[in-house]
């Protein structure tokens, strides 16, 4: 089935977000996803008149990326992270009973049932809150600090139609209007949620009570009123100067600062 | 040993203030500030504070920030991007997410900024897919400035045009390497680009472009208004400034911390309240997975660029994740592989094929299966890899492997002997903690 005339006219809305319509292929594909509840063949069709590519060549994308499904996703998408620190914090143990729980494996999708949700279920690499480990993504929202008890309570009340509220995070949508935020139409839940959980002000709730702060004038935080900053004026009373220098780096500096051409071996590292 | 003894907030310094993500809040606590004023200064002088400032690049290579930028060459005609690379998924790395959602304003004045030295009128902010709420806020953040007239035609008066456009990934983590990210914001499969040509000659759209982590951007502002002179008083003699430090795992207390560069795990462990109760740090990750581990017997090594390279590491994204005692460290290292087996784009050879089979030797040997010489073929097979690989994905496979048999190599023995893992993955769990500590 062809997509509607206004999915047809969003699409090309986000083509035309760049200097070069192609680099809104990814974009496109989440509008794809939040409309079909998968890529579809009309979707990469679509795309690809869009684009003026063939649909192999967005095929090609569409399979290359974890986050575009093939088959159809459920009205919840539940992660588990099974990265190695959330997997031995316990990830491990709350994906094995999810799936027993849900009665599926992974990526697959619970049966569908009357009056019930239904839930897809993945297992995840890193999702970038391991100080909130073992953690469970609703849909690519938080879930932070999880037991195999309280995987199984949120899955539940998903299938219930309850209402779900991610732990640092907005009241849970859909999968499908997941997809339209990444497609970079806002839903107006922005301002749900904290500003961040508290395992991400634990350093700033230590530097408050203790009055430490960068050196002068940095910090206006009005919890550290009054404290003088810890931190040695003097150049010379910092640590380096107790510290062996390793003039490699700065050596190799040097030389890309003369020759862009020879930064092979720094910037192969930026990988990560 | 030197003592850092402190805490530096300045990109977290917001991150417990009501509504810290809204533009109101942000300006009224000085935001914007050091915009207003990067806009009266010649765009060589912020290349030239920022290069004094010894800012060096936060994605974990470390590449200096200024010097970056001054390799756009400025007598190019075509038009000049900067993209921010916003992609976080090393394994351990929680730093720059929690920054996009409670302060993403630093992130979209320091864009400005930048973009403003090496003359782009367009940037992109390339979003990992995985963290809505990041990228909510990031949008919001964006469509905010504009509003205010940070963003758009003739930004404060001052003839100077930006468009940022905010963009989500799809799930992918080499799109993390910098030209893996290009072909994704160019909208093709994530995978690496010869080089040379570099970015900075020909990146986007064959443009000169600069790619800077989401941390390196947001320390901008900072040093502007503060002067290179303040953020080079921080940190050690070549690894300059503050950084945020994630701990995560086995500590009483895993978070974010930030710190001049320089400072000690010890320091670290303490201020997070210790390992968790009764229990002993066995190894570690200075920086995400791809950077080799190290044991106890590191703690006091000065986490900068020169101590970690000292200990045979990297500093990498100071993605600290500690594991104790109870952790078998071949199940964690089996499980990285088979994330780099499958993240492995398929671009090259050694990669795509090497982490399959590193997966294979090492399963086995998790299951108490193969000799001894299996450990003396996985080292051959890191050989083949490391410095083969198309990208750093694939050298970044056989760090958790190289180093853990260096450290360990009686444990992975022992599930030779054992007829597999000697050790019980529940003892390692977040509950077990607290059923140990509720008994106690």
């Amino acid at each position: 089935m062809a997509l509607e005339t206004t999915t047809i006219e969003e699409l090309r809305e986000i083509a035309a977000r760049y200097p070069e319509k192609r680099s809104g292929l990814l974009p496109m594909l989440h509008l794809v996803q939040s409309v079909e509840g998968r890529v579809t063949p009309e979707g990469i069709e679509t795309c690809a008149e869009i684009l003026e590519i063939t649909p192999a060549e967005v095929n090609g994308v569409a399979t290359f990326y974890t986050m575009y499904k093939r088959k159809p996703v459920g009205d919840y998408h539940v992660g588990v992270c099974t990265n190695t620190l959330c997997a031995v914090m316990g990830g491990d143990e709350i994906f094995t009973r999810l799936k027993d729980h849900l009665d599926v494996g992974n990526d697959e999708t619970t049966a569908d049932v009357d009056g019930q949700k239904s839930i897809t279920l993945e297992h995840l690499e890193c999702n970038a809150a391991c100080d909130y480990a073992p953690v469970m993504m609703v849909n690519w929202e938080f879930m932070d600090n999880q037991t195999a008890e309280s995987a199984v309570q949120v899955v539940d009340d998903l299938r219930a139609g309850k209402e779900v509220t991610s732990t640092r995070g907005p009241r849970i949508c859909t999968w499908r209007e997941a997809e339209r935020v990444l497609a970079g139409f806002p839903d107006g839940r922005v301002d749900e949620g904290p500003a961040a959980g508290p395992a991400s002000v634990l350093g700033l709730d230590i530097a408050a009570e203790r009055g430490w702060a960068a050196p002068g004038g940095a910090q206006d935080d009005p919890t550290a009123d009054g404290a003088a900053p810890a931190v040695p004026e003097e150049k010379s009373e910092r640590p380096q100067a107790a510290r062996e220098a390793d003039d490699q780096t700065a050596e190799a500096a040097a030389v890309e600062d003369e020759d862009p051409a020879d930064t092979t071996a720094a910037e192969k590292k930026e990988a990560k | 040993m030197g003592t850092i003894d402190t805490l530096t907030p300045v990109l977290t310094k917001d991150w417990g203030t009501e509504r810290s993500w809204t533009l109101p809040v942000y300006e009224s606590r000085g935001g914007y500030a050091s915009l207003k004023k990067a806009l009266t200064m010649a765009q060589d002088d912020i290349i030239a504070a920022v290069k004094d400032s010894g800012l060096r690049g936060r994605g974990g290579a470390g590449f200096p920030t200024g010097m970056k930028w001054s390799f756009i060459p400025q007598d190019n005609p075509k038009p000049k991007y900067l993209v921010v690379n916003a992609d976080e998924s090393e394994p351990g790395t929680c730093k720059d997410t929690p920054l996009m959602m409670a302060s993403p304003h630093v992130l979209v004045e320091g864009v400005i900024i930048s973009s403003y030295a090496i003359r782009a009128n367009t940037a992109f902010i390339y979003i990992r897919g995985e963290i809505l709420h990041v990228i909510r806020r990031v949008q919001a953040a964006v469509a905010e400035a504009y509003a205010a007239g940070h963003l758009g035609k003739n930004i404060h008066g001052s003839g100077y045009d930006l468009d940022v456009v905010v963009h989500a990934g799809a799930g992918a983590y080499i799109c993390g390497e910098e030209t893996a990210l290009l072909e994704g914001l160019e909208g093709r499969r994530g995978q690496p680009r010869l080089r040379p040509p570099f970015p900075a000659v020909a990146g986007l759209y064959a443009c000169p472009t600069v790619i800077n982590n989401v941390e390196s951007i947001a320390s901008v502002p900072s040093i502007i208004e503060h002067g290179a002179d303040w953020f080079s008083s921080m940190g050690t003699e070549k690894s300059k400034g503050y950084g945020i430090f994630s701990l995560s795992g086995h500590v009483t207390n895993p978070g974010q911390y930030e710190a001049p560069l320089g400072i000690t795990l010890r320091e670290l462990i303490d201020l997070s309240g210790g390992m968790r109760e009764g229990h002993q740090l066995k190894f570690w990750t200075p920086g995400g997975s791809s950077t080799p581990l190290l044991t106890d017997e590191h703690l006091d090594v000065p986490l900068d660029f020169e101590g970690m390279a000292g200990a045979g590491t990297m500093l990498g994204t100071r993605a600290i994740q500690l594991f104790d005692e109870t952790t078998c460290v071949v199940r964690a290292v089996l499980r990285w592989t088979e994330f780099y087996k499958h993240e492995s784009c398929g671009k090259c050879t050694p990669c795509r094929e090497g982490t399959w089979w590193l997966v294979q030797t090492l399963a086995a040997i998790e299951q108490g299966k193969g000799s001894e010489s299996d450990l003396d073929l996985l080292l051959d097979q890191c050989d083949n890899i490391l410095g083969r690989s198309f990208c750093a994905l694939g050298d970044g496979a056989t760090s958790p492997i190289s180093s853990s048999i260096q450290y360990f190599r009686d444990e992975y023995l022992a599930h030779l002997t054992h007829g597999g893992c000697p050790l019980d993955p529940a003892a390692s769990t977040v509950w077990a903690s607290s059923l140990t500590r509720s008994g106690s």
